[in-house]
């Protein structure tokens, strides 16, 4: 009886450490692919970094150097112009159905989010070209951009919507007892309250969509030239990447390797952002 | 003889069907300290809300009779004019986390775009932190987020922030059912001293602190005002049977 205990036991110990040895093998396994793109980005892009890659403008085909200035500044600014687009649909919606969670209305808003997460980023810049690009008779930043604020908007409205429902009633009830009125409430104290998680659900999206290819192709449709221009073409780094690592040249490649890395680090970044304000603005109930 | 500050005539109450406030009739004079009591259900807190219109947050709410802050029909007046002059105390302490105590003393103000001077700022915080006995405790933490002090001191936290409107009227639901003893004796020391220059409505399930802090008590039953009177008399010699049942503990 005794001996039997024992010999149970160490089985129970060796099944369990077995257990533990397969989950740590697949979490290994699991990081194995994204530190070897990491370490594999890094390796190649960084030999392309230098001062004129990030102030000169691309090359012609022979020349040796160039940069990918346009490609840096269109980014910026349809990534910007697509966030100053979004934002305030993203937000409102959010507090639409933060508010109203029950309406047939918040119904439809929800499902038509779902739908939108799922859609296919090639058929957003598709939706976006035959919006915009026909009518408007020109590829342009413009366009790119509502293409990506379409593909931020699910992103956006989740999270917000998330933290704008945590508020709590008792708060809501005390700013009106104040003889405060409904909306101020909202913008005063509901949303200062909700700050740190609609903004990082923000940059989150931000992050998610700074990578988009599939909606620039013919929207924004890229540039070899510095252009500030918003209604006319404009490259950017996933453009860029695209372009420069399907062609057949050496130096193209990398280029493409060195914008890579500048994309990475631009993720890496928004995201540690997203933690320090987290930390930094999150409001205790 | 002064006039009322509260007239309540024929006042009646539903959520959707169901009538939780039931003909109530009811004088208040000033600088007293009511107490509403009743057993859980019996339209107390409900009755409070609707001296502020706080019941109107609920859809299926309606009302009928009228309620007069000093001769004026409160449901005729706005009710963010209303709530600037009746000020609320919530059961759980509820100061707002995104404000240092210095700014939710002046919540009130500041939410509502009214302007004051710095100096005006100043005195109006010292004053309502010193009226709710909070003043020694954060004179020099008024920097501090409110949601850092404890719970009794978040409720004088809310009581300065109500009193710095200087409200004519204070309702408090319930304002110690959060808190430990201690700050409970605390709070009801001070309601004593608001009522130097207030008139209060408390309500509370807890007989003990109703014959404690109250000048006049009010009785609640099933929706229905059951009796009205002076706390001792009340307790001591009440006229109603359910009264009497309820003081003795034959129910709750």
């Amino acid at each position: 009886m005794h001996l039997n205990s024992i010999k149970h036991l160490r089985r129970r110990q060796l099944i369990s450490a077995s257990i533990r040895g397969t989950v740590l093998f697949f979490t290994v396994l699991t990081l194995l692919p994204l530190v070897y793109i990491l370490i594999y980005i890094i390796k190649q892009g960084i030999g392309a970094i230098n001062w004129s890659f990030f102030t000169q403008l691309p090359r012609p085909v022979g020349e040796t150097g160039g940069g990918i200035a346009n490609a840096l500044v269109g980014s910026l600014i349809i990534v910007g112009l697509a966030t100053l687009l979004a934002i305030p649909i993203g937000i409102f919606s959010a507090l639409y159905l933060s508010e109203h969670p029950q309406g047939r209305l918040a119904g439809m808003i929800r499902f038509c989010v779902e739908v939108l997460t799922g859609i296919p980023s090639i058929v957003v810049g598709i939706v976006a070209y035959d919006w915009l690009v026909k009518p408007m008779g020109s590829f342009s930043a413009f366009s790119g951009s509502v293409a990506l604020s379409i593909m931020m908007l699910p992103i956006m409205i989740r999270s917000a919507e998330e933290t704008l429902k945590r508020f709590p009633t008792h708060l809501r009830e005390a700013s009106l007892a104040l003889g405060v009125p409904y909306y101020k409430t909202i913008l005063q104290v509901l949303l200062p309250c909700s700050l740190s998680g609609v903004l990082s659900g923000i940059i989150l999206s931000v992050a998610r969509i700074v990578g988009e290819t599939a909606p620039l192709l013919f929207t924004a449709f890229g540039n070899p030239y510095l252009s500030f221009h918003i209604f006319h073409p404009m490259h950017s780094l996933p453009l860029l990447i695209y372009n420069y690592a399907i062609s057949p040249y050496d130096s193209w490649h990398q280029l493409a390797w060195g914008a890579a890395l500048v994309l990475l680090c631009w993720i890496l970044l928004l995201n540690i952002l997203t933690r320090m304000i987290i930390r930094k603005w999150s409001v205790r109930y | 003889m002064e006039r009322p500050i509260l007239e309540v005539k024929h006042f009646h109450a539903w959520f959707g069907t169901h009538e939780v406030v039931k003909d109530v009739n009811l004088t208040l004079h000033r600088n007293e300290v009511i107490a509403v009591m009743g057993p859980s259900g019996c339209g107390k807190t409900t009755f409070l809300r609707c001296i502020n219109r706080m019941h109107e947050l609920t859809p299926e709410a309606r009302t009928e009779g009228q309620i007069l802050l000093e001769g004026e029909d409160i449901y005729r007046m706005s009710p963010i004019m209303l709530r600037l002059r009746v000020g609320m105390v919530f059961q759980r302490p509820n100061p707002f986390p995104h404000m240092t105590i210095y700014e939710n003393v002046l919540a009130g103000y500041l939410l509502n775009n009214i302007k004051l001077s710095r100096s005006d700022k100043d005195a109006i915080v010292e004053d309502a932190l010193r009226k709710a006995a909070l003043w020694e405790e954060v004179k020099n933490n008024l920097k501090k987020k409110g949601t850092f002090l404890s719970g009794g001191q978040q409720q004088r936290l809310c009581i300065a922030r109500a009193i710095a409107m200087k409200p004519d009227l204070l309702l408090l639901d319930e304002p110690t059912s959060a808190l430990d003893p201690i700050s409970t004796a605390g709070i009801e020391e001070l309601l004593q001293e608001l009522k130097k220059n207030y008139t209060l409505i408390i309500v509370t399930h807890n007989m003990q602190q109703a014959a404690r802090v109250s000048d006049e008590t009010a009785f609640f039953y099933m929706g229905e005002l059951v009796e009205f009177a002076p706390t001792r008399q009340l307790f001591t010699a009440p006229k109603d049977q359910r009264t009497q049942n309820y003081i003795t503990g034959r129910f709750s």
